[in-house]
């Protein structure tokens, strides 16, 4: 029995990192339409900025919060000289752009930081000490992660339910031209929606490099994979849906080897096709998602 | 015979002599390895286009199908001693039972939706080749070896005997692929002009439309999966007879993004842009060790150019073509 | 001086050319109507105003220059844009809806709703509806509500009668005629109901082909009938 709850702690930590990504990914579907598969790279590319910044003397902390507001900024920078000669046409234009950023920040990590191995220092950014709980270890720096990941699906569903910006955010995801005319600038909405979701990328980044380091440049390949199985299962368009999916996804994960040892299917080395499965499964049986709103598509 | 029909057969005439002039030139200046290579792209790319640029759905998962006719071939050849040429059909056969499988899901998905899908299936094929389970027919991720196997012609250091003259197995390799892609640029190219060509073309312009003139889409949107996959398979089953052996990390998820690249240069549509986009996926790697040596580089110009090639030239190498030619055909047509 | 001045407009989508040289003119507090079948380009003279669509020639309101500004830039001067199809946000609710009509205001909602519910009392029970559940006459009213939120000088009403029964099209008519005599609203609207939008405007052009036919006082146009019979088949 403890055994099972010890899986499902350990699938609720590894699935708060797929539950951030996947934040991001909804953020930037719900202010754009398109799924961003550059998402866990720009996460990378981030996080390794943010080492940079770590190995020339800036405390942790402090490169934290500046790698989020830079990646805010490169972010918003993306989308106004990248995506904007294209959003105006067909969405599956703009993911063809963002599989060649997926591409050429993989690259591009590669090629700056090279596959040396590093860590960030120990204990950042929570001390990785854990508490008893009747047998079952909990790590408190996966309580966290999990907090701050729950603390920023609050403040992104304060942003988009109460605040001025997050309607028009909203309202140019919805309907562009409509927005125009009431004096919306679509055009920096979307940027905005960008920035926002690559800020919270880079704080995927540094948890997926304090959960499990070393950091290396293809650390959020499988990561990308999980948090689109996660986003498509909660809806891509609700943020509560990417917590609630990726949650689930860590959990079933985990909870896959635990079974694993009493068939030996040996399931555990097939993660990547559950999460494949998964996507699959959701996409054909309820599109939407546990959250989303259903979109018919009929001919 | 219209003038403009006229130029037209002279013009393939011509492109045909180029072509085989070149396959048999072309190893002068280039590795046969590196040629053998290309016209795997080339196969695999015809496949893509018909799916992605003629039906417009879009697969990010060709390296998968690419993965089943290559691990078709090497255990054919290894574990039955089936020569490797018969297993060419029949790698492209099973691709493409696979590939309308996996078609037939996909009616339900639409474009993002099955990029999503399809990238899926790119990333889970290769860990499903290593799942322990799949170990008596993939070998577990460990390296089907078909070199020195008496069913691979030349076993993979002889020479081969190739109409009375001797060639090396590598050249023999080139031809092979070079071959098999001729024929299939015919079978592409017949296909395209025919009715399910027609077909093809309007599904991708409207499915409404489509539909209510009488077009079965979803029959349609299965069998170009299902050529496609096919041509995939093919294309995978002559990369591992040319490098001799098949291992998951031939078919890496990143080949079918690989892929992408070559078909968004190629231009979505259009059988002509296809070999330039087979050439610049198989040399830019080379190009780009010029730049700097460092892992990674390849990438980043891969990367770029998409960017730039969607940004710039989205109708890729074809478009560009089409805007060149396209003033002469009409001078052409418009005298006749 | 008008308060909205055309002057040669051109207008094209893509490499079409819709407009050919249109001149009209809203002076304040008017309400001036456009008419014409369909395709003459009712629709476009609207969107060029508002910057939807490529155009050239020279377009005034007020002292600035308005023709080519981007959508945000023509709503933020102070005209408010009611399009073919309402232009509302159907998956928001209503509130929503108002609210982004009160997006450019400092003041924000609380001032300019109180406003605007007195013309459209029912709004308020309605609030937390999805617009998109609304009838179609409710989200004609909705999106003229809307437009009113953002206290504009100038509304552009495209083709408020489509799709509307009669009797909602007459409260929708003698609500901009409210909004005329009490705000002193200027408003040019377009309409393909000749006769009813005649009886609302002071001044009216006809559109035939993208150029401009026939302009003058309304009334004098009702009456003509060679005018009626020849451009607005009545």
């Amino acid at each position: 029995m403890t055994e099972f709850a010890q899986q499902v702690v350990a699938g609720l930590a590894s699935g708060s990192i797929y539950a951030t990504l996947a934040l991001a990914i909804v953020i930037i579907y719900r202010s754009t339409g398109v799924v961003n598969f550059a998402q866990g790279e720009l996460a990378t590319f981030t996080t390794f900025i943010a080492w940079t910044l770590v190995e020339h003397g800036v405390g942790y902390w402090g490169a934290f919060a500046l790698t989020v507001l830079i990646a805010f900024g490169g972010g918003v920078a993306l989308e106004r000289v990248v995506v904007r000669p294209v959003e105006r046409g067909p969405v599956l234009t703009v993911v063809i752009l963002t599989i060649g950023l997926f591409i050429m920040l993989g690259g591009l990590s590669n090629w700056i930081w090279k596959a040396e191995v590093r860590s960030f220092p120990p204990n950042r950014p929570f001390p990785t000490s854990t508490w008893d709980l009747g047998g079952v270890a909990i790590s408190k720096q996966d309580v966290g992660i999990l907090g701050v990941t729950l603390g920023l699906v609050l403040l992104l569903y304060l942003l988009f339910q109460h605040t001025k910006i997050g309607l028009a955010l909203r309202a140019a995801a919805l309907n562009p031209a409509a927005s125009r005319l009431v004096g919306v600038r679509v055009g920096w909405m979307l940027a905005l929606g960008w920035g926002l979701a690559a800020a919270i990328g880079a704080v995927a980044g540094l948890f997926t490099a304090a959960a499990s380091p070393p950091l290396d440049p293809n650390m959020m390949r499988p990561i990308l994979i999980y948090a689109f199985a996660a986003a498509v299962l909660g809806g891509l368009e609700s943020p509560v849906g990417a917590i609630i999916g990726g949650l689930t996804v860590g959990v079933l994960l985990n909870l896959v080897v635990t079974y694993d040892s009493h068939v030996h299917l040996e399931l555990d080395r097939l993660r990547l096709p559950i999460a494949f499965l998964v996507i699959l499964t959701v996409l054909l049986v309820r599109p939407g998602g546990l959250l989303g709103r259903v979109a018919v598509r009929r001919v | 015979m219209s003038r403009l029909a006229a130029a037209r057969g002279a013009a393939t005439a011509l492109a045909l002599v180029v072509a085989v002039a070149a396959i048999f030139l072309a190893p002068r200046w280039v590795s046969d390895i590196k040629l053998a290579q290309m016209g795997v792209y080339f196969i695999a790319l015809l496949g893509l286009n018909i799916v992605t640029g003629y039906t417009g759905q879009i697969s990010l998962g060709h390296s998968a199908f690419m993965a089943i006719g290559g691990y078709t071939t090497a255990i054919l050849v290894v574990d039955h001693g089936v020569r490797d040429l018969w297993t060419i059909p029949l790698a492209g056969l099973v691709a493409g039972v696979a590939g309308f499988l996996v078609g037939l899901p996909a009616l339900r998905l639409s474009g993002l939706y099955l990029a999503l899908v399809t990238f899926g299936l790119a990333v889970a094929m290769p860990d499903l080749l290593r799942w322990d389970k799949l170990e008596s027919v993939a070998k577990g991720g460990q390296a089907i070896q078909l070199f020195n196997s008496p069913a691979l012609t030349g076993k993979g250091f002889e020479n081969v005997d190739l109409l009375g003259h001797s060639v090396t197995f590598t050249r023999a390799v080139h031809y092979l692929t070079w071959a098999v892609a001729l024929v299939l640029v015919v079978v592409a190219w017949l296909l395209l002009r025919g009715a399910p060509g027609r077909a093809f073309r309007a599904v991708r312009d409207s499915e409404v439309a489509a539909t209510s003139s009488g077009v079965n889409i979803a029959a349609y949107k299965t069998l170009a999966f299902a050529i496609s996959a096919a041509y995939a398979g093919i294309a995978g089953s002559l990369l591992v007879i040319a490098v001799a052996f098949a291992d998951p990390q031939s078919f890496p998820a990143k080949l079918s993004l690989t892929l992408l690249v070559g078909v968004v240069v190629a231009g979505l549509g259009s059988l002509w842009g296809v070999l330039a986009g087979a050439a610049f996926i198989q040399f830019l790697p080379d190009l780009a060790v010029h730049v700097s040596k460092a892992q990674g580089v390849p990438d980043t110009v891969y990367g770029a150019a998409l960017i730039l090639i969607v940004l710039v030239l989205p109708t890729g190498v074809a478009g560009g073509l089409h805007r060149v030619l396209a003033p002469l055909a009409t001078r052409l047509y418009t005298r006749s | 001086m008008a308060l909205l001045e055309l002057d040669g407009v051109d207008a094209r989508y893509g490499r079409v050319q819709v407009l050919h040289g249109v001149s009209l003119s809203v002076a304040d507090e008017e309400v001036v109507a456009v008419l014409g079948g369909n395709g003459a380009g009712k629709t476009t003279t609207l969107r060029a105003i508002s910057g939807l669509v490529a155009q050239s020639g020279e377009i005034r309101f007020g002292d600035q220059r308005i023709g080519g500004s981007a959508p945000e830039r023509v709503a933020r001067l102070g005209i408010a844009h009611v399009p073919e199809g309402r232009g509302i946000f159907g998956e928001l609710s209503v509130r929503d809806n108002l609210r982004l009509g009160a997006y450019l205001r400092r003041k924000g909602f609380a001032e300019s709703y109180e406003r605007v519910r007195g013309y459209f009392p029912w709004l308020e029970q309605r609030g937390e509806q999805q617009a998109g559940t609304l009838s179609g006459g409710e989200q004609q009213m909705l999106a003229l509500a809307r437009a009113l939120m953002a206290r504009p000088r100038l509304l552009l009403l495209d083709e408020p009668s489509l799709g509307l029964a009669p009797i909602v099209v007459r409260e929708l008519f003698r609500i901009v005629g409210e909004l005329n005599e009490r705000e002193g609203l200027a408003v040019l609207v377009v309409e393909q109901n000749a006769k009813l939008a005649l009886r609302s405007s002071s001044r009216a052009y006809v559109l035939e082909t993208g150029r401009v036919a026939i302009e003058g006082p309304s009334g004098e146009l009702a009456e003509n009938e060679s005018v009626r019979k020849a451009y607005l088949g009545y």
